[in-house]
């Protein structure tokens, strides 16, 4: 039972986490129709950054420093590789994006000589708490209800400010925006802005349930996210956070039983068998691809 | 005669190595309904993609009010003034009606209640439909939505791109309707038709465009009468 409870308890958490990931994967490619695959490698950087920060930093001013340069580093990265090929066939964005990603990822072995590094111990939500018999960390608790309550507010920003009607806009149509004065970049970048802050404040959550931050620490997670997008209907924003969880909570069942080995290669047979049976996702749009 | 508001002069736009528009001179005046005819390809929508700031001409220039719009994003452009409803309507499907004439106000930052009121008031369909996806109204009542959503922007210069386009002819009717109503609400209209004979006889200059070029121009109902462009536009079989 309490092995049960704290199972089910990591897995929500671990969905949250992915969920967090995952949005920044399906907004972009809402609007860009790009599969962003530098997006893990920010998580990971996010993580790397924090481990640096800390060392100098005292944490209340750390963590917002870490989330202010991972926006920044979203930002910089769609300006710099993917603006330029606005017009470019979708192919081309999309082999710039690996290239950024190759880049975050030598950049940080560069930067961390290759040794695995540390991550900050962060008070309060590294402490160990008891709930229903189970013993778990305060961040697998406090996990679900953050990711929550940056959903209902990313929600609330998309349906109901300008920005957010304008970004349902440029997701249809770009020409047609730029007709009624918008300004497809500010947008574009808004979106990268969005996802590259949930992805440094699910880099805390994740990062703190582990020792240490590597190069390769972005791939994984990431992965999973972009699978729990897909599962959910790429594009769609309730799509990803609900693919999120049902992975993260399937993970982490299949962890606790005596085929744990095979809980990653769920992860991506599960991709496999929504390609084939249902491309579009749980929540995808029909592809309805007007000219 | 009134001020031109909007000035064209010697245009010349190339897509991908072809021509599609070969020097195009042409003067809209203030208050008036202008049209350009002329068949498939001879380089209208791109004459008013390029005043919308859209397409980029290789030369020539785009005269707003003496202001030249050739190298402006077209946000300064529609900030400037001028409007373009697109082909095919092009309404966002995913957004409801009301989100849609909010987003023809995009740059706008004063009140929009007014304004509301008066696309309703010309439009009640569309304040039937308020929170109702676009995608889901009918053909007609989108071209109304593309038409409103862009009065949203307080033009002074509405540019429209087939309006009538696909839509039955009693709907063909209420859209030209409602194109006289905006103009006598003190809005220029430059208007492209494939729709010839409704056009000539709603415009009070016409110009007949063919393959880039302009071929020539005449009062609107001047042109109707025209035995030359009823042969090629209007079908001879016009009583």
């Amino acid at each position: 039972m309490e092995f049960a409870v704290s199972q089910i308890l990591s897995g929500i958490s671990l969905g949250g986490q992915y969920a967090l990931i995952a949005i920044g994967y399906t907004m972009v490619y809402g609007i860009l129709r790009l599969i962003n695959f530098a997006h893990g490698d920010v998580f990971m950087i996010a993580g790397i950054m924090m481990i640096y920060m800390a060392t100098t930093l005292p944490l209340y001013i750390a963590i917002p420093a870490m989330i202010i340069c991972t926006v920044l580093l979203g930002f910089l990265i769609e300006r710099a590789a993917y603006k330029p090929l606005r017009a470019a066939p979708r192919m081309s964005v999309m082999i710039s994006a690996i290239g950024v990603s190759y880049l975050l990822q030598n950049l940080a072995l560069y930067i961390t000589g290759g040794q695995p590094k540390t991550y900050p111990r962060i008070p309060w939500i590294s402490d160990t708490v008891t709930i229903f018999g189970a013993r778990t960390y305060v961040v697998t608790l406090v996990t679900p209800f953050l990711v929550i309550a940056l959903v209902v507010a990313l929600t609330l920003l998309i349906n109901h400010t300008k920005i957010g009607i304008a970004m349902r806009a440029v997701s249809k149509d770009f020409e047609t925006s730029q007709l009624m004065g918008v300004k497809i970049n500010t947008v574009i970048s808004v979106t990268f802005i969005i996802g590259s802050f949930l992805a440094a404040v699910g880099s805390v959550l994740y990062f703190t349930n582990y020792p240490t931050v590597v190069p390769m620490s972005g791939a994984m997670p990431g992965l999973k996210a972009f699978v729990a997008a897909v599962f959910g209907g790429i594009g769609s924003i309730p799509g990803a956070v609900i693919g999120a969880f049902i992975i993260g909570i399937c993970e982490t069942l299949i962890k606790g039983t005596d085929y744990a080995i095979f809980s990653d290669a769920f992860t991506f047979a599960l991709l496999i068998v929504i390609l084939v049976a249902k491309p579009t996702g749980i929540f995808g749009e029909k592809t309805t691809d007007k000219v | 005669m009134s001020e031109t508001i909007l000035e064209i002069n010697d245009l010349r736009v190339s897509y991908g190595g072809i021509e599609a528009v070969k020097g195009i001179t042409l003067d809209v005046h203030k208050g008036k309904i202008v049209t350009l005819i002329g068949s498939n390809g001879a380089g209208k929508s791109t004459t008013l993609k390029a005043v919308a700031g859209l397409v980029k001409p290789q030369s020539g220039s785009i005269k707003f009010k003496g202001q030249e719009l050739i190298g402006l994003s077209p946000d300064k452009i529609v900030k400037s003034g001028v409007v373009l409803v697109p082909e095919g309507r092009r309404v966002f499907p995913n957004l409801t009606v009301k989100e849609n004439l909010k987003m023809g106000a995009y740059l706008r930052k004063d009140d929009l209640t007014e304004d509301f009121e008066y696309v309703y008031s010309l439009f009640p369909r569309l304040k039937e439909r308020e929170w109702q996806l676009a995608g889901t109204l009918s053909g007609g009542e989108q071209q109304m939505l593309a038409v409103g959503r862009a009065l949203m922007s307080k033009p002074e210069l509405i540019m429209m791109d087939e309006p009538s386009l696909g839509l039955a002819p009693i709907v063909v009717k209420d859209i030209f309707k409602i194109i006289r109503t905006i103009n006598e609400a003190g809005i220029t209209v430059l208007l492209i038709e494939q729709n010839a004979f409704m056009a000539l006889q709603n415009a009070d200059w016409a110009y007949v465009l063919e393959t880039g070029t302009i071929k020539t121009q005449r009062e609107g109902l001047e042109l109707l009468d025209d035995e030359t462009i009823q042969e090629a536009y209007l079908g001879k079989t016009r009583e």
